[in-house]
């Protein structure tokens, strides 16, 4: 036995008596240790599956293996036109989420800090909050029922829009592609916007007053205040949350799109979750899909990385 | 200083209003669903309902009452969600207890393996294919294999970290062991955190769909998102089968329904609502 050997297996030894010595802690450690290993990691082998011929008989280690085919397929093929348009959408949607969503919580939160009457916070705390904890097929049903425009049962939004000459009467904004962004922005800032504002409601408070005090002196008003003190203030909390929206930019979840929309509204509806969900799973197209998958995955890692990055050299602010 | 105050006090009134607007947009779906549930057919069809509640009758919810397939869907979720929570509470608790444990072997290691699946997961297909090969399409499949959540782990570890090295000295000299050390002083100090992953958790399951809807097939196991949502899909169909001088349009049949799902979250919300703005802080977004 050579030197090197003999010193990893003495390594060995060594671990095993501080766990046998400590055992009750390593117990306590397995369970979680086995659930991810069984339901997160096993999966990521599974992967692997982008790079075969799939067929379901043979199964993942059984099929042929194909190199990147799966991926020029995917890019260039039958699905190539889909694939591109769910690649447009995923970032137009994270987009326009970034553009006018993001501000939403921000503001949020600086209106909530001026409300000085505790009853009122909480209860318009307890109000806001309230739609995050609703399902995504609860607040999807509302919002397909209350836009549902037809003969007897116009929903009561629809209506709104009609009378307010926002939409025509014939216009079926749930079956028509034109509206599919707005409606899925606003859900999402109906739902999320004021738990959101949370954290942003944590920084502005965590400002020290006297800087408030001392821009007053200083002949400051009110929006200067907002602008010299509490943006500064909130600065950490803003590059942490921006650097998150930077690595989501391709995941939008699958739910609420799949949830929202239907063959009409394919067309800007569709992100890149919703093809993996549709190709991949309903179409069983199962290689295609997990390869597009991987793609969004290794894309989206990658931009969680950069931001991260860049943000640690600007501002010494980072995930990790 | 006179000018610099009527900023301030303008921007004041203005907060308390937007807010008060901000919260009254929140709360309008989930009020006019209840109202348009029990308000009169020909009232809500000719648009009439729009907040408040006209021609009241409760009719619709006889009809949920007599619907089995709704029963059935609701005690699975109870049971998913009762079951599933404690499961990942359990799971979640212990790990994270070990995982705050500098004396722990290669814990940088597995805080960063845990830490790492908020950036990366294996995806939508390899994930089905595992859980179809796991044979996990059933009842209790359901709740072991998932529900855990990376963040709600972190969350609990930062706050056994913070618990004073001179308690767990003090209770160590003392000869209790990690168990007792656990549940009788982690557990109890960590109310608050607690609290607050049991709701997250909860919450999750309650409202739970996807991969209930993916990977079940029984219908005896559905919970209720996913009867809600076949309702949503189908309930036109399903009422032009039905007598024409229903008291209830059939929209008020998906809003009660809606409102079937809403209930308990809104019972339990008040009570829990304490502690998730002060826990939610405390974990941070950091890994």
């Amino acid at each position: 036995m050579n030197i090197v050997a003999k010193k990893s297996s003495n390594k060995l030894v060594r671990y095993g008596k501080v766990i046998l010595s400590d055992w009750r802690l390593y117990l306590l450690l397995l369970p979680i240790v086995l659930w991810y290993a069984l339901w997160i990691y096993k999966p990521m082998g599974g992967l692997l599956i982008a790079f075969k011929n799939y067929q379901p008989n043979l199964g993942v280690g059984g099929s042929d293996f194909v190199g990147f085919s799966n991926f020029v397929n995917l890019m260039t093929g039958a699905f190539a036109d889909q694939f591109w348009k769910a690649f447009r959408n995923t970032f137009l949607i994270s987009l326009y989420g970034f553009i006018f969503g993001f501000p939403i919580p921000i503001i949020l939160a600086i209106f909530f800090s001026e409300i000085t009457s505790n009853v009122y916070l909480k209860f318009m705390q307890t109000f806001t909050y309230l739609p995050h904890f609703l399902s995504e097929v609860t607040i999807t049903g509302l919002v397909l029922t209350m836009l549902y425009n037809g003969a007897v049962n116009t929903g009561v939004i629809a209506q709104f829009l009609i009378n307010a000459n926002i939409i025509s009467d014939t216009t079926k904004v749930i079956q028509d592609a034109n509206y599919f962004r707005p409606l899925y922005l606003i859900t999402g800032i109906w739902k999320e916007a004021g738990y959101s504002s949370i954290v942003y409601f944590a920084a502005v408070m965590g400002i020290s007053p006297t800087l408030y005090e001392a821009i007053k002196v200083d002949g400051g008003n009110k929006l200067q205040e907002i602008r010299y003190v509490t943006f500064p203030g909130m600065a950490p909390t803003l590059i942490i949350t921006v650097i998150l929206r930077i690595g989501r930019m391709l995941s939008v979840g699958y739910e609420r799109v799949i949830l929202l929309y239907n063959a009409n509204t394919y067309e800007t509806a569709d992100v890149l979750s919703s093809f993996v969900f549709r190709v991949g799973l309903e179409g069983g197209n199962q290689a295609l899909g997990a390869s597009a998958g991987m793609f969004n995955a290794l894309i989206g890692f990658a931009l969680v990385m950069g931001a991260n990055f860049i943000s640690r050299q600007v501002s010494e602010t980072s995930l990790w | 200083m006179e000018r610099l105050n009527r900023s301030e006090f303008i921007f004041k009134i203005v907060s308390y209003v937007l807010i008060g607007a901000f919260a009254v947009m929140a709360l309008y779906p989930v009020i006019y669903a209840f109202s348009a549930s029990i308000s009169g057919k020909l009232v809500y069809e000719s648009g009439k309902v729009i907040l408040l509640p006209k021609n009241i009758n409760f009719q619709v919810y006889n009809l949920i009452y007599e619907d089995k397939a709704f029963w059935i869907s609701y005690v699975n979720t109870l049971f998913y969600t009762v079951f599933g929570t404690l499961w990942s509470m359990f799971v979640s608790t212990i790990g994270a207890y070990a995982l705050s444990k500098n004396r722990l072997l290669f814990k940088r290691q597995f805080n960063f393996l845990i830490v790492f699946t908020m950036w990366f997961t294996a995806g939508m297909i390899p994930t089905y294919l595992n859980y179809v090969n796991m044979g996990v399409a059933n009842k209790w499949g359901i709740v072991f294999a998932f529900g855990i959540q990376a963040y709600n782990i972190i969350l609990l570890r930062n706050y056994f970290e913070g618990v004073p090295k001179e308690i767990d000295e003090a209770a160590r000299i003392d000869g209790v062991n990690e168990f007792q050390l656990l549940s009788t002083i982690y557990i109890p100090m960590s109310k608050a955190a607690m609290a607050t992953v049991t709701l997250f958790y909860a919450t999750g399951r309650w409202n739970g769909y996807f991969w209930s809807r993916i990977l079940l097939t029984n219908p005896m196991e559905l919970p209720l998102q996913v009867y809600m949502r076949i309702r949503v899909e189908n309930y036109q169909a399903m009422f032009d089968d039905m007598p024409i001088d229903l008291p209830y349009a059939a929209d008020s049949f998906i809003y009660a329904i809606l409102v079937c799902s809403i209930i308990p979250v809104l019972i339990i919300y008040p009570y829990i609502q304490k502690y998730f703005a002060k826990g939610v802080n405390l974990g941070g977004v950091k890994g």
